[in-house]
């Protein structure tokens, strides 16, 4: 069994921190060259060969951990030293719970394609991502910088007020789905549900048949798609990527937090903000868009069509492949998603992101609450 | 020993370690506030070992995360130096520390002299948010409503000393 948790361990670290990041690195600056309409990055070679410019997160590296790693005058030294390695490791740490493929019976083993699976998954993420907030404090802190300071104040600030809306945005998916476990939820999106159901439910009506057709995968996004908006954004400002990006804030506070950080140190802030949007992508995906469910194909269905050709155990083994990859698919489209809002985006004032968090967000997601509440207390007592 | 005994413990040493760097760092206030943050974290491993996985998360999330973080805000924003605290209240201050925590190790050598009962098995679900959830909305939910109004006088409260400074 740990052999197993190692090699799962092992293949995430591989795909998010070894593949994932240093390429949305080359991706955020050519996309963001397209819709600036330049040409980005594509200085970077080896002998001649630029791989359209795929080499520059490698040349990021050397650049980065042959720089002076300098620590200022005055700032506390055990603290300037340890800030960047508590932030990164949550981000690290936080892909553990969540699912990148289902649950398949292979002869007499099961083999559930999650490092660590516990009853209160998502609250694990919550947990891990409070304790990030201090790699970003203390960076501000110890670096004995009025900027820094101010933005180790920001993001403080920042980063509890939107965990408060994080937390109640996805309790609607909770009542939805009646679990917290992220591989309980991907099992139940597995599924699709009728669009018009509501009506013989509500009227007592009989549908006619062809109406019971029109489904839709009953993913999260489609049961709450308030929450989800509002997930999106509160996770997505606990990142402090523009258009939340107040804790650094480059116009007005120079680099905030990270100001006084060079070579691998600054790089590590870097990579954990980097590796914190395929973390934010994977989670969206598990929670609101199916995890690795293939829409309208459930598990069954297509181990059921390709057993009678090619055999139970090679059904099962592509199924696998295929969910992985459907995973992996919908967490690409999310990182994309997540970019283009990066620079499509004007960056808020520093009052508005508060505005936005206290007093709109808040309350919309209190009565997203109480409305999913009673929508589920009416479907229950009309079931009965 | 087994791997859950080798965890108290390390996990128990580590509370207490930071716990005395949160007093003794009089020097240093947001050193302090983050000795606590280990404090409570180490809290948290202990609550997994004896199963009550929910309490663990909620005190990362809550005590870990969301209230040191208030503290620090206060303690950077105030910016407070040692000799801002007058000397005579001080003292009494030290006086009632000093009486608490004599209370608490006359409270610990009464606990450690009593044989602790072999402990019944946890029944099923034991620590999960179900359980938790029933045994707050049913046996405890007066405590819950209770404390639920408190926060309110809270938010009252903060409120009206807002309003006080705009108007």
């Amino acid at each position: 069994m740990p052999v197993e948790v190692v090699i799962k361990a092992l293949f995430i670290l591989a795909v998010v921190v070894g593949a994932f990041a240093p390429i949305i690195t080359w991706v955020e600056r050519k996309q963001s060259a397209v819709m600036q309409d330049r040409i980005g990055a594509n200085r970077a070679d080896v002998a001649g060969i630029t791989l359209l410019g795929l080499l520059h997160p490698l040349a990021d590296v050397i650049k980065l951990l042959t720089k002076e790693d300098v620590v200022p005058d005055g700032a506390n030294r055990v603290m300037h030293l340890i800030a960047p390695v508590i932030a990164a490791v949550p981000a690290v740490v936080a892909f553990a719970v969540i699912p990148f493929g289902g649950i398949y019976v292979f002869g007499n083993t099961t083999l559930s394609l999650v490092v660590a699976d516990p009853d209160w998954g998502l609250l694990y993420i919550f947990a891990i991502g409070s304790i990030a907030t201090y790699g970003t404090i203390m960076a501000g802190w110890s670096s004995n910088n009025n900027w820094s300071m101010l933005g180790g104040l920001r993001a403080s600030a920042q980063m509890i007020s939107y965990e408060v809306t994080m937390g109640l945005s996805v309790v609607g998916v909770f009542m939805v789905f009646q679990t917290l476990k992220l591989t309980d939820m991907a099992v139940a999106q597995d599924q699709t549900f009728r669009l018009l159901g509501f009506l013989p439910l509500l009227f007592g009506m009989q549908l006619p048949v062809w109406l019971d057709w029109i489904r839709l995968p009953a993913w999260g996004l489609f049961y709450q798609p308030l929450g989800f908006v509002m997930f999106l954004t509160a996770i997505m400002a606990e990142n402090k990527r523009p258009p939340f990006d107040m804790p650094e804030g480059e116009s007005e506070i120079i680099a905030g937090y990270h100001l006084e950080y060079s070579g691998m140190r600054f790089g590590l802030f870097f990579m954990s903000e980097f590796i914190e949007v395929v973390v934010i992508a994977g989670l969206i995906t598990a929670i609101f868009l199916g995890g690795w469910a293939i829409p309208y194909l459930s598990q069954e269905t297509i181990i059921g069509a390709i057993t009678p050709v090619f055999g139970l155990g090679f059904a099962t083994g592509l199924c696998l492949l295929l969910h992985v990859l459907t995973f992996f698919l919908k967490v690409i489209v999310m990182i994309w998603f997540q970019m283009a809002l990066r620079w499509s985006l004007p960056r808020f004032r520093y009052d508005q992101v508060m505005d936005l968090c206290w007093k709109v967000m808040l309350p919309l997601s209190i009565v997203n609450i109480f409305v999913t509440g009673l929508v589920l207390l009416v479907i229950q007592e009309a079931g009965r | 020993m087994s791997a859950p005994v080798v965890l108290f413990y390390a996990f128990a040493a580590l509370a207490i370690i930071s716990a005395l760097g949160m007093v003794l760092n009089v020097r240093n206030t947001v050193a302090s506030a983050l000795s606590l943050v280990v404090t409570m974290v180490s809290l948290a491993g202990i609550y997994v070992l004896m199963e009550a996985h929910i309490v663990a998360a909620f005190q990362i999330m809550v005590y870990g995360g969301a209230i040191v973080v208030l503290f620090l805000f206060v303690v950077m924003l105030l910016n407070l130096r040692h000799d801002e605290f007058p000397p005579a209240r001080q003292r009494a201050l030290k006086l009632a520390g000093a009486g608490l925590a004599l209370l608490v190790l006359v409270e610990l050598l009464r606990v450690l002299s009593v044989d602790v009962p072999e402990a019944p098995p946890l029944p099923e679900g034991f620590g999960g948010y179900a359980q938790l959830g029933i045994a707050l909305y049913t046996d405890y939910v007066l405590l819950v409503e209770v404390a639920g109004l408190l926060l309110l006088a809270a938010i009252v409260g903060a409120l009206i000393l807002a309003k006080r400074r705009i108007d």
